[in-house]
């Protein structure tokens, strides 16, 4: 007889099952931490990224692969930055950790730099939370975390993830250091680059608080992080402040509001299985089985969304036209309903979304000098 | 986006074919404009790997940087870039007119009229996508603080005579580009998207070759398969059959070919280095324009289809006849144009990294004016697009049923009179709103004064009384008052902008704005290092 199972272990359990047999389960990454923040309600994505399914594989699997991908030169140039910014034990990055966000502290000369490597991200993700504790532990030094490992609850079950850095000031309290390759030019960034760095980096500080939560007296986690990018045309890092609590509050609530992985996954029939495996027939079924909610933004943001799209156009969604066209179309959900409604075949001409459509065609047609189609106004 | 617009995507999605989003051209297009498709290379801040450039759709200069990390070869490539830009805009900048403009005399402070020149007409820059126009502004910025060996004997790495040059004029269009309506710098899927809409979104529309193929679907295809295709579709090495529009490239072409061709060519030359005498370097040398030769032709691959799409987005524009106020606004190009050309030839330092106080607010207030101008300005062109005013309640058309004449009290009693228009719009008038038609091109203005009965058939009958337009005497001139049985488009919006309340000179900004800029003083120099990746 098996020995009873807490809660905690069932649901890993059948995370596992829905990963399919000897497939480890992916960290959430940037692109799946942008994904919760730019469509919260899609319940496909949860539980995907929740059981930590491979969706890039999954997505070829099912004959729409994603088309994310990194250019080694893209990916060589990141990291020989990042390497410069963190060389010295971090003298470069604490320095600007220093000058942009504590200059009344003392002026960091050396720096402690743990030691961090373990098996496993359970054994890295304690061994980050013991070496910050060591860290604020004994105050009046900064210390420097290299690529620490946090643990998030993420719908009801832990997801990993990993921080270019954290500093720990001499004060006690800590930083997110977020290093990218995008430059910063005159002062200023590509504002979307920006703000998806701010939202990953709001990512973090809530892991940190968690973790700072367990401590006491908690520590302070910073709500400004440290964004580091190249200067202008060179390879010389530059810093800037940025601050995060907007997102910071976004992003915690929307991972209040996110559906219970395991309510999901309790809807989902027996034997249900996202190995990317398995046929794609018997796959496709299982992914129907979770509604998604797709929007356009899914395709900068998720690695299935060729496929939902396909899905969404298939069923005649006027969605797949952009959320704001779903605002202001009232009931109607489908292109022929909205059609057939601006001509006057269907729909209740009392309701004012019928009425504007019909106004809308009328006009139209006018402009275009086309034969108006409206039969009553 | 307005419910006409939305609509029109709808019909275009049951269609299978992109569908009419405005009925006339509303950009200029020149008779001979310079396309530019550039490519970058992934991660790196703006180091260009190549671009097909020119006037000749049939024969585009192919420009390659064999090695994007290497600086001489970049210099190379941008004073050859220069070299067809360059003559191109000067072409331009000599055909002159004479023209009028006010000026504030020094001495009197009155307004005076001067005598001008300005360009005959401007040049025209068209790059793919909305990425390109960020990619011309980029270029400019990385080239107009460049020192040539001329301006400094001293500088580490002199730049090419030419390229501080095109850095500045990259750097106008780009700026231009930012004002409304402008039409010196124009991204093709920009232009495309405002006349026809597709059955995608938005977000989809920023792909060129998918974009054409809704609005031009290849034979027998419906839009959205072509659309799908051109998104997706990839040959047996996985490679994209329709390469992305750049500047970005696919990574897949990135990883699979182009890095192992520019391994190839770093080989070539490391062995040409190496080489000990003249015949082995004569041999090394041929390996290397093997190796130099295969990545212009792998370039050359992913710009072509770009480039033809781009010229085939311009028959399709052709086709529109051109809206009526499109001149004018070109004409505004054409002084942004002769303007800096102005300052070019004056000797001035390149524009600075940073706007001061009064520059930047003037800047935003006339990029805030040229976005009103242009919403009237194609709302008044284009029925289509006035559908969608009259829609959202800013506009209304009717037939006029009644005029009443009528005249203002005072001592020299001037006509007055009251139409009555018959509209089916419901247009949101307030008490005694101001509306406008346009009467010989010029807006004449009408109050509103309530409406009267009330109809069965679910239309309004609208009393104005028009206010001017209508001469100096007593009776109105000919024409100038509507005429029962004459059908009108009333708009609640202004016709022409004002300008608005004036800013202080430099010299005068308050110290809530940073106080005056002081004397200007040149722009140093980029910083250069060794490791400088430009």
């Amino acid at each position: 007889m098996p020995p009873p199972r807490t809660r905690g272990t069932a649901l890993r359990h059948r995370l596992a099952e829905l990963r399919g047999p000897d497939v480890p389960a992916k960290a959430l990454d940037a692109r799946a931490l942008a994904a919760l923040a730019a469509n919260p309600g899609c319940r496909r994505r949860a539980i995907l990224d929740g059981a930590g399914v491979n969706k890039a594989a999954l997505a070829s699997a099912l004959g729409s692969p994603s088309a994310f991908g990194q250019s080694q030169f893209a990916l060589t140039r990141g990291n020989a930055f990042e390497a410069k910014v963190k060389a010295d034990g971090g003298a470069e990055l604490l320095r600007l950790v220093h000058e942009k966000l504590d200059r009344t502290a003392e002026p960091p000369a050396h720096a402690r730099v743990p030691e961090l490597t373990a098996t496993g991200p359970e054994g890295r993700t304690a061994r980050t939370a013991l070496a910050l504790r060591e860290a604020t532990e004994a105050p009046g030094e900064w210390t420097l975390l290299d690529h620490p490992m946090l643990a998030l609850d993420v719908a009801g079950s832990p997801a990993f993830l990993e921080p270019d850095a954290v500093v720990v000031h001499p004060d006690g309290s800590w930083t997110v250091v977020e290093i990218k390759s995008f430059p910063m030019l005159d002062g200023s960034a590509d504002a979307a680059k920006v703000g998806a760095a701010a939202r990953q980096s709001a990512v973090y500080v809530l892991a940190l608080e968690q973790v700072a939560a367990r401590l006491n007296p908690a520590p302070r986690v910073r709500h400004r992080v440290l964004l580091v990018c190249p200067k202008d045309f060179s390879n010389h890092p530059t810093a800037s402040a940025v601050d995060v609590r907007k997102q910071r509050a976004v992003t915690a609530r929307q991972l209040a509001r996110l559906t219970r992985i395991e309510d999901i996954a309790d809807t989902l029939p027996d034997g249900t299985c996202f190995s990317p495996e398995l046929p794609a027939a018997e796959l496709t079924a299982a992914v129907e089985s979770v509604p998604a909610t797709y929007a356009p933004e899914c395709l900068s943001a998720c690695e299935l969304a060729f496929h939902c799209r396909a899905r969404s156009r298939a069923s005649d969604a006027v969605t797949s036209l952009g959320r704001s066209v779903r605002a202001e179309l009232g009931d109607l959900t489908t292109v022929e309903g909205v059609l057939s409604a601006a001509r006057g075949e269907s729909g209740d001409p009392d309701d004012p979304a019928v009425a504007a459509l019909r106004r809308a065609a009328r006009l139209r047609a006018e402009a275009l000098g086309r034969e108006a189609v409206t039969a009553c106004r | 986006m307005s419910l006409i617009s939305t609509l029109a995507r709808l019909e275009a999605v049951s269609t299978g074919r992109a569908q009419p989003a405005a009925t006339v051209r509303h950009r200029r297009l020149s008779e001979r404009p310079l396309v530019f498709v550039p490519l970058t290379t992934a991660g790196e801040a703006g180091a260009p790997l190549g671009a097909l450039v020119g006037t000749d759709r049939d024969a585009p200069h192919l420009l390659v940087v064999p090695q994007p990390r290497d600086r001489d070869l970049r210099f190379t490539f941008l004073s050859e870039l220069a070299d067809v830009v360059l003559p191109y805009i000067d072409a331009y900048a000599v055909d002159v007119e004479a023209a009028e403009r006010n000026e504030t005399d020094p001495e009197t402070g009155k307004r005076v009229k001067v005598e001008v020149e300005l360009c005959a007409n401007a040049p025209q820059l068209i790059v793919p996508s909305r990425a390109g126009i960020d990619f011309v502004r980029l270029l400019g910025r990385s080239m107009r603080f460049r020192r040539t060996a001329e301006q400094d004997p001293e500088t580490p790495y002199p730049a090419p005579p030419r390229v501080p040059l095109l850095g500045r004029w990259l750097t106008h269009f780009a700026e231009r580009a930012r004002v409304p309506g402008s039409s010196l710098l124009l991204a093709m899927t920009d232009v495309l998207a405002r006349h026809w809409a597709t059955g995608q979104s938005t977000l989809e529309d920023q792909h060129l070759g998918a974009l054409l193929a809704w609005i031009d679907p290849p034979g027998g295809e419906t839009g959205a398969e072509a659309a799908l295709r051109a998104e997706l579709a990839r040959d047996r090495d996985g490679q994209l059959l329709c390469p992305p529009a750049g500047p970005a490239t696919d990574p897949a072409f990135d990883n699979k070919l182009l890095a192992p061709a520019i391994e190839r060519y770093d080989r070539a030359r490391t062995a040409l280095a190496a080489a000990e005498d003249g015949l082995q370097a004569d041999d090394r040398l041929g390996d290397l324009t093997t190796a130099e030769r295969e990545i212009r032709a792998l370039v050359a691959s992913r710009t072509r289809p770009t480039w033809d799409a781009v010229w085939r987005g311009l028959d399709r524009l052709r086709e529109l006849p051109e809206a009526s106020r499109v001149e004018e606004r070109w004409t505004r190009d054409r002084w942004s144009f002769t303007g800096h050309r102005d300052r070019v030839l004056a000797g001035e330092p390149p524009q600075p990294r940073r706007d001061d106080a009064v520059t930047a607010a003037n800047k935003l207030a006339a990029r805030e004016r040229e976005q009103a101008r242009l919403e009237a300005q194609e709302a008044l062109d284009d029925p289509l697009v006035m559908a969608g005013r009259r829609l959202s309640g800013e506009a209304f058309a009717g037939e006029v049923t009644e005029v009443v004449m009528a005249y203002s009290e005072g001592k020299r009693p001037s006509p007055r009179p009251l139409v009555t228009v018959r509209t089916d719009d419901r247009p949101h008038l307030g008490e005694r709103a101001k509306v406008f038609r346009s009467l010989g091109g010029k807006p004449q203005s009408a109050e509103f004064v309530g409406y009267e009965g009330d109809p069965e058939d679910g239309s309004a009958l609208i009393v104005l009384r028009v206010l001017d337009k209508m001469g100096r005497g007593k009776e109105p001139e000919e024409g100038s008052v509507p005429e029962k049985g004459d059908e009108l488009c009333f708009t609640l919006f202004e016709h022409e902008q004002r300008g608005g309340a004036k800013l202080p000179d430099p010299e005068q900004t308050p110290w809530t704005h940073g106080g005056p800029p002081g004397e200007q003083v040149p722009e140093a120099a980029d910083a250069l290092t060794e490791e400088d990746v430009l």
